[in-house]
């Protein structure tokens, strides 16, 4: 194997965990208000993903710094290319990640409101632009020989990309209310449930829909064939799965399944896109592909090099974080203390 | 204004907003540490409610830079990516290693002291805010590392129409990050130092109980000490990279000083109003030979002047502009300066107060500190302003201009919404991040020091 393909399983696995991990965070924030019916239940609901969050986010600044430092040519494309859709991806974080700071702070109902909202919007924008940029990088797009975007804002929202939007935005909030049934007690918890059932038959029905029409608007599924191979057929098992673990209110199983959901999804997809990191619609030839799109072999050796070491070191802290705040959280006494 | 000069604009905006947060992230971490530490040691708990006290300021404007820091990775692709295609290859992999090694641990740790303080013994609670610490450090050297590569590239060779990297070493032993990384560091340390001085005197000034009185005047003596080294060491530190400019940058100091000729002994403009257009004096008043003190720390030697460099730089790169905007390189550099100046009066004086006992006592001294609180700001963005305007036309020294780096494919219409929606955002969490800042520079302490159940009236949950 050589590096410009270690770095695209890398990035690969990079986008899965933040997938998995923000998967359910942006899930939690877009069910808060819902599944919160006052103030200390909300506070409880947000201080389930309280200590996780910023730590998730992390996997996608690391991805795009991975991006940027293996394949400058993918994230100059990607990101000029994709503009105005990463400015509202932006603007979800920003305002998201200082509502959860933020709320607390004051007793003022209007204020709570007002972070409440951030946290709500925040968490749901970047969830369904997520599905829009895969979905567009699935089926390809108006990319010139001097591998430039060419084609505008309104190009990303076409019928499939919106679809994948929705997508990702039900799965998220799949594994979110699953989380939550994880961490919660009691009526919270009872809601989780409720919740995630609600959720799980149209979450089945949405992703179907997306890989049948992935069928026809990219070449992702065709290319792999009569035999599958374990990824997606697994990633479909454990959906199927999931609900039926909710309907046992088995929540560690279930929150195992949709995990996996995710995560073999994302596998999935990268398989599909491999060796090209962005497909151009304009003519194959255009395709960025891991090795016109690359850093230099040197850079690329470095860079292996320094993840090899530290990729251990951070997901050992990250566990022990999760192994630290393993507890459920009651209404009565969520949060920190600062 | 075409989609390059938005550009500047958007990325002269979000990175200025940005750092108003990192200084205060990287001294007050370190200082959070120290007060932890402190209560780890002598058991007292004054030193757990400071902790607590000056802690939850730190995560309000942590939570800032960590939000408007997402812009900053992102914007090179968004807004520079034929900048980001052509030096990619070297300037990728600090930002990379930078979210690796820094922000998962920053991220992590934080996350753990803000929610552990009943989850994790007392020792092993302080050491995860030591490795917040370490995180937010690291993440400065990480940034100064390509910053470094865009003031004194090396370790490059040009190959396939683009900067490659040849040497990763070099990036690390860039002359220029190591008298930057200090420099930024003990900015930090000042600014840190002047906010928890300005809140402890307000304070000072309007509590009279025996107890808060203890509280923020061991607050402020931290504040004072931290306020010496930080307002000393920035000032060696910034000599350093100055003399460092001269023989690397030469541009940028020729317009920090408004020199417009070569001179051999060089003086020091006090004052200067300029004419641009005819590189002359309109006004000056000069000290003889000082420059050049500075400059060698020697009586005589030769600095360069605009015109010369301009004439240089014409023969070496082409024809072209080389100049940068000096009248924002002399105004920042003397900003910058003259408010490290009166930081430096101010912790001395403050010392010497200390000294005397009598620091809870002068109430002029202690009017002034709250208003001081601006100083660092003042001089941390003056500096960055000066470090990167002085170093126009070139975004790469040397190697690329600012204008071929700009993104050829977005449109003026798309940056000006993004910058009109930045500048909105950031102007709303302003009022709102001044807003908490007022109100937790005010809660009130408790009197009782007795651990235990106060400490839950104290506080306000985070979540």
């Amino acid at each position: 194997m050589d590096l410009n393909t270690l770095w695209f399983i890398l990035i690969a696995v990079l986008f899965t965990g933040f997938f998995f991990l923000e998967g359910f965070d942006y899930g939690v924030g877009v069910l808060m208000p819902f599944l919160g019916k006052n103030d200390a239940e909300r506070r409880a609901v947000i201080s389930t993903i309280g200590p996780f969050w910023d730590g998730n986010e992390v996997w996608l600044l690391t991805a795009g710094g991975a991006i940027f430092a293996a394949f400058p040519n993918w994230y100059a494309t990607m990101f000029s290319g994709f503009y105005l859709a990463l400015l509202l991806v932006l603007v979800g974080l920003i305002i998201r990640a200082v509502g959860f700071e933020f709320r607390n702070r004051d007793e003022r109902e209007g204020w709570r409101k007002t972070w409440d909202w951030a946290i709500f919007a925040g968490s749901l924008l970047p969830a369904f632009l997520w599905g829009v940029a895969i979905a567009n990088l699935m089926e390809g797009v108006p990319i010139d020989a001097k591998m430039n975007y060419v084609g505008g804002f309104w190009n990303l929202l076409n019928p499939y990309a919106l679809l994948g939007g929705v997508t990702f935005l039900a799965l998220f909030v799949l594994h979110g209310a699953i989380f939550l049934s994880l961490k919660t007690e009691n009526e919270l918890q009872e809601r989780a449930f409720k919740i995630a059932g609600r959720v799980w038959g149209p979450t089945v029905l949405l992703v179907l829909a997306f890989v049948v029409f992935g069928y026809m608007a990219t070449d992702i599924f065709g290319r792999l064939g009569v035999n599958p191979g374990v990824a997606p057929v697994g990633a479909a098992a454990a959906l199927l799965a999931s609900g039926w673990f909710i309907r046992a209110r088995r929540s560690g199983w279930a929150f195992t399944m949709t995990g996996l959901t995710i995560a073999l999804a994302t596998v999935t997809i990268f398989s599909g896109l491999f060796p090209r990191v962005m497909i151009s619609s304009l003519n194959p030839d255009y395709s960025l592909t891991v090795y016109n799109a690359s850093s230099s072999q040197y850079t690329l050796g470095v860079m292996s090099w320094v993840a090899i070491t530290f990729v251990p070191v951070v997901l050992g802290y990250q566990a022990w974080n999760y192994w630290v705040f393993r507890k459920r959280v009651s209404v009565h006494h969520s949060g920190g203390h600062i | 204004m075409d989609a390059l000069d938005l550009a500047r604009w958007q990325f002269g905006i979000t990175t200025v907003y940005h750092f108003f947060f990192v200084p205060l992230t990287l001294g007050l971490s370190l200082l959070v540490a120290v007060m932890e530490t402190l209560y780890v040691r002598t058991d007292n708990p004054v030193y757990k409610r400071m902790t607590q006290f000056w802690g939850r300021l730190f995560l309000i404007n942590f939570a800032m830079g960590v939000a408007t820091g997402i812009v900053q990775e992102f914007q090179f692709g968004m807004n520079w990516s034929e900048y980001s295609r052509f030096v990619g290859d070297i300037f990728g992999a600090p930002l990379a290693i930078e979210a690796l090694l820094a922000f998962f641990l920053e991220s992590t740790f934080l996350g753990i002291w803000i929610f552990g303080w009943e989850k994790l013994g007392k020792r092993l609670h302080c050491v995860v805010m030591w490795l917040v610490v370490l995180g937010s450090n690291i993440s400065a050297f990480w940034i100064l590392v390509a910053n470094s590569f865009m003031q004194e590239p090396g370790g490059f060779v040009i190959r396939n129409g683009r900067a490659e990297m040849t040497d990763f070493s070099a990036l690390l032993t860039n002359p220029n990050l190591w008298v930057q990384f200090p420099h930024v560091i003990m900015g930090g340390l000042a600014t840190a130092a002047f906010f928890i001085l300005g809140i402890s005197a307000f304070n000072l000034l309007r509590k009279k109980d025996d107890a808060s009185r203890d509280f923020y005047l061991k607050s402020a003596q931290i504040g004072l000490i931290a306020g010496i080294i930080g307002s000393v060491l920035v000032a060696m530190t910034g000599h350093t990279q100055a003399q460092h400019m001269v023989a690397t940058q030469p541009m940028k100091m020729a317009a920090a000083e408004a020199l417009w000729n070569n001179e051999d002994p060089a003086s020091f403009s006090i004052f200067t109003i300029g004419n641009e257009k005819n590189r002359d004096d309109v006004f000056a008043i000069r000290i003889p030979d000082l420059l050049s003190v500075l400059s060698y720390n020697q009586f005589g030697g030769q600095v360069k002047g605009i015109n010369d460099l301009q004439a240089e730089y014409v023969a070496k790169y082409g024809p072209g502009d080389y100049v940068p905007p000096v009248w924002i390189t002399y105004w920042s550099f003397r900003g910058m300066v003259g408010a490290g100046v009166l930081m430096i009066v101010l912790a001395l004086y403050g010392l010497f107060l200390l000294w005397k006992g009598k620091l809870a006592d002068r109430r002029r001294y202690l009017i002034l500190l709250p208003f001081a609180i601006a100083l660092p700001y003042i001089a941390n963005t003056a500096g960055w302003i000066m470090t990167e305007i002085g170093r126009q036309p070139w975004v790469v020294q040397g190697l690329m201009k600012t204008e071929a780096g700009v993104s050829t494919t977005v449109g003026t219409g798309a940056v000006l919404i993004s910058l009109i929606v930045f500048t909105l955002l950031y102007g709303v969490l302003a009022v709102a991040d001044v807003v908490l800042m007022l109100k937790f520079s005010k809660v009130p302490t408790e009197p009782t020091l007795a651990g235990g159940e106060d400490d839950a009236k104290l506080l306000v949950s985070a979540y």
